[in-house]
C-alpha cells in the first residue's frame, strides 16, 4: 500500500522528496560532526539548529511521499542531536578513545558472526524455509568447533567439525519443516532449545564447571603489514584491515559469492524459484524438497561458521549460551537487508557498529554497560519500523510444499 | 461425529467401534502430547546413556526431586516432609508457568508466535516492584495495586510488538525477541550498582524487598512456602478459556488466527486484533512476574535476569497443552516438576550433577516442542496403516454415505 503511494509520488514529483530526505540525513550527520574533532564546537545551539533543520527536511519528505528515507531522516535528526550534545561534554582525548580506527575494526569483528548466520539464513529463507534456529546452529558451531579444535589440536578440524554439526542440526530442522510439515517457526525455535541443552550438557559433562582449557589453537589473524606503509590511506587502512581474523576475510568474500550464486547462477535461480513459487518450480522439474534440504543444511553450516568464529576465532573458549541472541539479530539483519546479500551485510555492519560503539562507550565513557547493551536491540526495532512496507519476504516462506 | 467405517452389519454402530472412534477423535489431543513427552524422555535418556550415566537412575532421582512422591500414601516420615517441600516448589514454579503459557497460547490463537513472554514477565515484575517498594498502601489495596501495575506494564510491552505487527508488518518473532533483550538489559541497568532502583545495600546489585503489605499470603509450608498466587493463576486459566471461547473478542481473535484474509472479509479488523491479542498476552505474562515477586521473590537482583527462563518454558507449556486451559494446567505442572526435579536444591548431586540435569531438562523441552509441532510424525506413527485403509473405504463408498471423510 505505502509502496504504491510512494511510487505514485515519485512519478509526479521526480526525485524531489527523496533528495529532501537525503539532505535531512546529511544535516543530521553534520550535527554530530560539529561536536567532534576537528570542529569541537561546544555550544548546544549548533546541533539543535542543525537537528531541527534535518527534522524539517525529513518531515517535508515524509509528507511528500518519501516515507522510508524521510522517517530515517527524522529518526536520525533526533539521535544525532542528542549524541552531539552528549559529545560536547567530552574533551578531545576521550572522544578520540571511542571514535577511532579501532571502532571500525571492532565493527567488522562484531559483524562477522552476524553476517555468517545472516547469509546462511538467506539461503534457507530464499528457498522458502523460515530458519529461526540460526541461533542454535551458531551455538552448535561454537561448541563443536572448540571441542574438535581441542581434541585435534588444529583449528582447521574445529571449523570443519563445526560446519558438520551445524549442518546436522539444520538437517533435523529440514526434516521436520520440509518432510514432516511442522510449523517452521516452532521447529526452528525447538532447534534453539535443543542446541542450548545439548551444547550445555556436553560442555559440562566434558569440561566440567571450570570450562574449556586455555591455550586453544585459534583461527589465525591475517597480517597485512604493507597496508600501514601505503601513502595517504595507510593511516586508515592499516589499523582497520591490517590485522583481521581469517574468517572476517572469508565473510567478506562470501558476501560477494552469495550475491553471485543467488542472482547469477542456475542454482540461485532454482533456490529463488522454490521460495517464490514452489508449484511452478515443481512443474518445470525442479525438486522442491531437494533444493530446500540443500538450502537449509547450507544455512546451518554457515551459521555454525559464525559460531566457530566466536569460540575458536574470537575468544578461544566456550561458555553456555555464548551466542547470546546473535542468531536473532542476524535474522533481523536479513529482514532489514530485504533478503539480499549485500544489503544484509550492510545491516550486519550497522549492528556490528552498534555493538562496537556500545563496547567502547562502556569502557571509556561513564555510561552503564547494561544500558548501552540495549542499544543494538533498540536499533533492530527501529530498523523494523524504518523498513516500513518495503521488506517483502520470499512469497512461499514458511509454507510447506505438498507435491501433487 | 459419525464415521462411516464405524457401522456394524445392521447399520447401527457397535459399541467397540463407537469407543474406538470416540478415542481417535477425542484422544488425538491427548495422544500427541503424551507420545511427544514419551519420545522426548526416551531421546533424553539416550543422551544420558551415551555420556555414561544410568538413565533410569537419573529419571528416578529427578522424579524424587519433584515432590510428586508426596501423593504416594506409603511415603512417610522425613521423606514425606521433604516431598512436601519439593511439591511446594513444583506448584510455586507451576504458577507463573501457567500464566506465561497463556501469554503464548493467546497470541497463538490469533496466529502469532509470542516469544516475548520473558520480557513481558520482567517488565511486569519490575512494575510490581516499583509499586511494592515505593508506594505505601494498606494490605487490601497494595497487592491489587502492584498487580494492576504489572499487567498494565506487561500489556504495553506485549502491545508494542502487536502495534509493530499491525502497522508496519514487523514480524512478532523478531520484535518480541528484541523486546526481551531490552527488558533484560534494561532491568539489569535498573538494579545494578548505582542504578536507579538499586536497594539500600550499597554494594549489592539488587532491589529492596517489597513492603510486608504487598506480599501475598502463604498457604502451604514454611520455608519458601506456596503462596496464594496459585489461585490467581488458576483463575487466569478460567478467564483465558472464557475470554477466548465465550466473548466477541475471543471469537475475532480466533477468526484472525484461523484465516486473517477471511476475517478481514468478514469485517473483522485484523490489525486491531493483532494489537489486542499481543497486549492481552502481555497482561498474563506481566501477571506472572507480579505473582512471582509478591509471592516468594520479594526482590530482584541483576543476575536474576541472566537466568530467567519462565517465559521460554511457557512456550513449551503452551505447545504441550495445545493452547487449551486444561492442557496448560497439566503441562505447567509437568514442566514445573521437570524444572524443580532438576534444580540444584532438589536433585541428589551424588546421582546426577544438577548442572547437567538443567541442560537435560532443556533438551527434553526442546524435543517435546519439536514432536508436538510435528503432529504428523506422531499421527503417522500411531496406526498409519489404519488411517489409510479407512480413507480408502470411505472413498470407495457410494456418494450417499453419511458423514463423509472427516
Amino acid at each position: 500500500m505505502s509502496t504504491g503511494r510512494t511510487m505514485l509520488a515519485h512519478g509526479r514529483t521526480a526525485l524531489e522528496p527523496r533528495r529532501l530526505a537525503i539532505i535531512g540525513i546529511a544535516l543530521a550527520a553534520l550535527a554530530v560532526w560539529t561536536a567532534l574533532p576537528p570542529w569541537m564546537i561546544r555550544w548546544e545551539g549548533v546541533p539543535v539548529a542543525l537537528g531541527l533543520l534535518a527534522a524539517a527536511a525529513g518531515l517535508a519528505a515524509v509528507t511528500r511521499g518519501e516515507r522510508r528515507l524521510g522517517s530515517w531522516a527524522l529518526a536520525l535528526a533526533g539521535v544525532a542531536t542528542v549524541a552531539a550534545i552528549w559529545a560536547q561534554t567530552k574533551d578531545e582525548s576521550s572522544l578520540g578513545a571511542v571514535l577511532n580506527t579501532g571502532l571500525l575494526a571492532a565493527t567488522l569483528r562484531f559483524a562477522t558472526p552476524l553476517a555468517f548466520a545472516a547469509l546462511g539464513g538467506l539461503f534457507s529463507e530464499r528457498s522458502g524455509v523460515v530458519n529461526i534456529g540460526l541461533e542454535g546452529m551458531m551455538l552448535m558451531g561454537a561448541f563443536f568447533g572448540i571441542w574438535a579444535t581441542i581434541w585435534s589440536g588444529s583449528w582447521v578440524v574445529g571449523v570443519l567439525c563445526a560446519m558438520v554439526f551445524g549442518g546436522l542440526l539444520a538437517a533435523v530442522h529440514a526434516v521436520f519443516s520440509i518432510h514432516l510439515r511442522a510449523d517452521q517457526i516452532v521447529s526452528g525455535f525447538a532447534m534453539n532449545f535443543l542446541a542450548l541443552g545439548l551444547t550445555g550438557y556436553l560442555f559440562i559433562s566434558i569440561y566440567g564447571l571450570q570450562g574449556t582449557p586455555p591455550g586453544v589453537d585459534r583461527i589465525p589473524d591475517v597480517h597485512l603489514g604493507f597496508l600501514h606503509d601505503l601513502p595517504a590511506l595507510g593511516g586508515l587502512l592499516g589499523p582497520v584491515f591490517g590485522q583481521l581474523n581469517l574468517l572476517i576475510w572469508v565473510v567478506l568474500a562470501l558476501v560477494v559469492i552469495v550475491h553471485v550464486v543467488i542472482f547469477r547462477t542456475a542454482i540461485g535461480l532454482r533456490i529463488r524459484a522454490v521460495g517464490e513459487h514452489p508449484r511452478a518450480a515443481d512443474t518445470v522439474g525442479i525438486s522442491v524438497s531437494r533444493v530446500r534440504y540443500g538450502a537449509v543444511i547450507l544455512s546451518g553450516m554457515l551459521a555454525a561458521l559464525g559460531g566457530a568464529y566466536l569460540s575458536v576465532g574470537f575468544v578461544g573458549s566456550f561458555g553456555q549460551n555464548m551466542t547470546a541472541g546473535r542468531g536473532f539479530i542476524a535474522l533481523a539483519a536479513l529482514i532489514f537487508g530485504k533478503w539480499k546479500p549485500i544489503p544484509t551485510f550492510g545491516a550486519c555492519l550497522l549492528f556490528g557498529f552498534a555493538s562496537g560503539l556500545a563496547q567502547r562507550l562502556q569502557a571509556e565513557a561513564d555510561i552503564s554497560a547494561n544500558l548501552i547493551s540495549t542499544l543494538p536491540y533498540i536499533l533492530v526495532l527501529a530498523a523494523l519500523v524504518g523498513v516500513v512496507g518495503r521488506s517483502v519476504p520470499p512469497a512461499a516462506v514458511g509454507r510447506p510444499y505438498v507435491k501433487q | 461425529m459419525s464415521r462411516p467405517g464405524a457401522e456394524g452389519g445392521d447399520g447401527r454402530p457397535r459399541t467397540v467401534e463407537v469407543l474406538t472412534a470416540w478415542f481417535e477423535t477425542r484422544a488425538g489431543g491427548l495422544l500427541v502430547p503424551l507420545a511427544a513427552a514419551i519420545l522426548a524422555f526416551l531421546a533424553g535418556g539416550l543422551v544420558v546413556l551415551f555420556t555414561g550415566n544410568n538413565p533410569l537412575g537419573v529419571y528416578k532421582a529427578i522424579f524424587d526431586g519433584t515432590g510428586l512422591t508426596y501423593l504416594f500414601p506409603w511415603v512417610q516420615g522425613s521423606e514425606r516432609a521433604t516431598a512436601a517441600r519439593n511439591l511446594q516448589q513444583t506448584l510455586l514454579v507451576a504458577t507463573p508457568l501457567m500464566l506465561t503459557a497463556i501469554a503464548v497460547a493467546f497470541a497463538f490463537r490469533c496466529g502469532m508466535f509470542n516469544i516475548g513472554g520473558q520480557g513481558q514477565y520482567w517488565i511486569g515484575l519490575i512494575a510490581a516492584l516499583v509499586v511494592g517498594t515505593h508506594v505505601d498502601l494498606p494490605p487490601a489495596l497494595h497487592v491489587p495495586a502492584c498487580i494492576l501495575a504489572a499487567i498494565v506494564a506487561g500489556a504495553i510491552w506485549g502491545g508494542v510488538a502487536g502495534v509493530l505487527k499491525a502497522t508496519v508488518g514487523a514480524h512478532e518473532v523478531i520484535s518480541t525477541i528484541m523486546l526481551n533483550w531490552i527488558a533484560i538489559f534494561g532491568g539489569k541497568y535498573l538494579f545494578e550498582l548505582g542504578g536507579p532502583l538499586q536497594g539500600e545495600e550499597e554494594f549489592i546489585p539488587r532491589s529492596n524487598d517489597v513492603t510486608a503489605s504487598a506480599k501475598l499470603p502463604a498457604i502451604w509450608g514454611t520455608l519458601q512456602p506456596l503462596h496464594a498466587g496459585i489461585f490467581v493463576a488458576l483463575a487466569a486459566l478460567v478467564v483465558y478459556h472464557l475470554l477466548l471461547n465465550r466473548t466477541t473478542l475471543g471469537y475475532e481473535v480466533r477468526a484472525v488466527g484461523f484465516n486473517p484474509e477471511a476475517a478481514r472479509y468478514g469485517g473483522i479488523s485484523v490489525s486491531r486484533n493483532y494489537f489486542l491479542a499481543m497486549a492481552i498476552a502481555g497482561t498474563f505474562a506481566g501477571l506472572a512476574g507480579a505473582l512471582d515477586l509478591l509471592g516468594w521473590k520479594f526482590r530482584v537482583a541483576t543476575n536474576d535476569f541472566d537466568v530467567g527462563m519462565l517465559g521460554f518454558i511457557g512456550i513449551a507449556v503452551a505447545l504441550l497443552g495445545r493452547n487449551k486451559a486444561v492442557g496448560i494446567l497439566f503441562a505447567a505442572l509437568f514442566f514445573a516438576a521437570l524444572q524443580v526435579g532438576t534444580s540444584t536444591r532438589q536433585l541428589d548431586p551424588t546421582v546426577f550433577p544438577p548442572a547437567l540435569a538443567v541442560n537435560l531438562a532443556t533438551i527434553i523441552q526442546a524435543l517435546i516442542i519439536l514432536f508436538v509441532g510435528a503432529e504428523i510424525l506422531i499421527v503417522s506413527l500411531w496406526g498409519a496403516r489404519r488411517y489409510v485403509r479407512r480413507g480408502r473405504r470411505v472413498r470407495a463408498q457410494p456418494a450417499g454415505g453419511s458423514g463423509g471423510a472427516a
